[in-house]
Parts: C-alpha cells; structure tokens; sequence
C-alpha cells in the first residue's frame, strides 16, 4: 500500500462509530475479541467484521497469545491521520486568532455607534 | 465564567470535517467579519505570508464569491462558489471549489448565540468520502510543496548574497 492508500484505509476505518469505540477500549490495553464484543451487545461474527477493516488499516493487530488472540492498538497510522487533522486544525486557529482580534475593534466600534445615535435624542429632551 | 476559546475539530461522517469554535462577540458583529469584503480579507488567511487581494461577495442566494489569495514570492490560490442560503445573522450555505479539477463542497456557516458569545460552526461537506480524504491529503501535499519552495527560494537567496558579499570582499 502506498502512503496514500494507508491514510485512505485508516480516514474509512475512522468514519463508523463502533470502531472508535473499538479503538478507545484497546488504548486502555490489549483485549480478547469476546471481551471486546460485549460492551456493543453485538454478535462475535460483526465484530470480527469491524475489527477484520481495523486491522487492514493498520490500527489494531493480534497479540502472541494464540488461544485469546488478543488486539491490540497500533499507534502510528493513527498519529498519520491526526497529523493532517493538525494541519487543518492550525489553518482554523490561525484565522480565528485574527477573526478575535477583529471582533474586538469591531465591537469597540459597535458601542460607539450605539452611543452616537443615543445622544442626539438626549440632547433633544434637554432643550 | 467565559467558554473557552478552544478548537474543535470533527470528522462527524466520512463526508464532513466540522470546525467549531466560540468567538467573544455578539452574532450579528461575527456575521458580519465572515460576510463583509471589508472585514473578511484582515482575517480569513491561513498559513502565514498570505494576503487577500480578492475578495467578492454578493451576498444572496444564486450570488457568487470569489477569494484569491497572494503569498509574497506571487503565487496565488483561488476559491469560488455560490450562496445557497442566506439568513443573516445566523445561516449561510454556500457551494466552494478550488478549481475545475477539485471537488465542490457545500459549507455550512452557523452562528448561534450563547449568553453574549457566539459559537460559529463552519461544516464542510464533501461529495464523497474519497473527495474529503484527497483534499485534506493534496492540502498537506501542497503546504510541504510550499514550505520547501519558500526554503529552497530563502537558501539561494542566502547563497546569492554569500557570494556577493565574497566578491565586494575580494
């Protein structure tokens, strides 16, 4: 597979709810699939299916324990998707760092407005 | 207590990537920074160097904008689509491409007020789940493409005046 083809393979295996849960319960330690079927209350043969694309994307692979068969997490691809994610997430930080600093001399100038338009009806009670 | 000013960023289906963020403004003053010519070019910039010289909005539905954007060394980037929704100060749908040969979005700007603050949502949606992966990987490609260009350009640069400075020596 190439560069490409993995972060394509680990962005599908990312998209579907259970196999982030799949992921989230394996960062706190490497499970057996039984154990790891019974907090979704799905069938052993589905979540073999999830972790079936798991593991082709990289994300997971099997322990040495040849009777539980054990997975386990698998950092890196994960760190690769993130990485873009980063980048798209700098993009953003930057732009409302300075959206920020706009609103703050928009909003100086919205308070000045607002008084302007105040004052004239003032002065027109007093005299 | 204010919210905090953090990022989120989500990739809620395979289509998608949604950005949130709360700004410490009323809405109709956020609506009008992301909608007004005036306003958008100080902030809507992305990686630093770049400027926006071009930026056209008319701001109805059926209207079209166009950004371009310039870094310093003259390369430009440029976006263009058209407004689908408009509902000030809360909505808009707009369609956005980079080009002919890169796929069409339809981004989602929604700006909800929370006791004084404004959370902005900003969703992208891709045609395909493919579209979305290739553009945040062409993206990545295209700022590292860049990032070295501008080395490359910033380490002939320092050749170019080692040598001059060698030969005024000499």
């Amino acid at each position: 597979m190439t560069h490409s083809d993995h972060l394509d393979a680990t962005f599908a295996a990312l998209a579907d709810p259970t196999r982030r849960a799949i992921l989230a319960r394996l960062a706190s330690g490497e499970a057996a699939v039984t154990d790891l079927a019974k907090p979704f209350r799905m069938s052993q043969p589905a979540i073999s299916k999830h972790l079936k694309v798991l593991e082709r994307a990289g994300l997971i692979s099997r322990g040495h324990d040849a009777q539980r068969r054990p997975r386990r997490l698998e950092a890196k691809p994960l760190a690769e998707a993130n990485q873009w994610l980063e980048r798209y997430r700098e993009f953003w930080e930057g732009n409302f760092q300075r959206l920020d600093a706009l609103l703050d001399e928009l909003k100086i100038r919205d308070k000045k407005l607002v008084h302007k338009r105040r004052r004239p009806r003032n002065t027109g009670f007093s005299n | 207590m204010k919210e905090s000013r953090t990022l989120t960023l989500t990739t809620p289906s395979d289509r998608e990537i949604v950005v949130t963020r709360i700004v410490d403004a009323p809405r109709h003053l956020v609506f009008e920074a992301w909608t007004n010519p005036k306003h958008l070019p100080q902030w809507m910039l992305g990686p630093p160097g770049w400027t926006m010289p071009v930026c056209e909005i008319d701001l109805r539905p059926g209207g079209k904008w166009h950004f371009v954007w310039r870094q310093s060394d003259g390369t430009e980037m440029e976006m263009r689509g058209v407004y689908k929704e408009v509902t000030p100060p809360e909505r808009v749908v707009s369609t956005e491409s980079w080009g002919p040969e890169w796929p069409e979005t339809i981004n989602t700007l929604t700006l909800t007020e929370e006791g004084g603050q404004t959370r902005v949502t900003n969703r992208v949606l891709y045609p395909s789940k493919e579209a979305r992966d290739a553009a945040l990987k062409t993206g990545m490609k295209e700022g590292m493409d860049q990032s070295f260009n501008t080395l490359d350009k910033y380490l002939a640069s320092l050749g170019d005046r080692g040598t001059e400075r060698g030969a005024r020596k000499a």
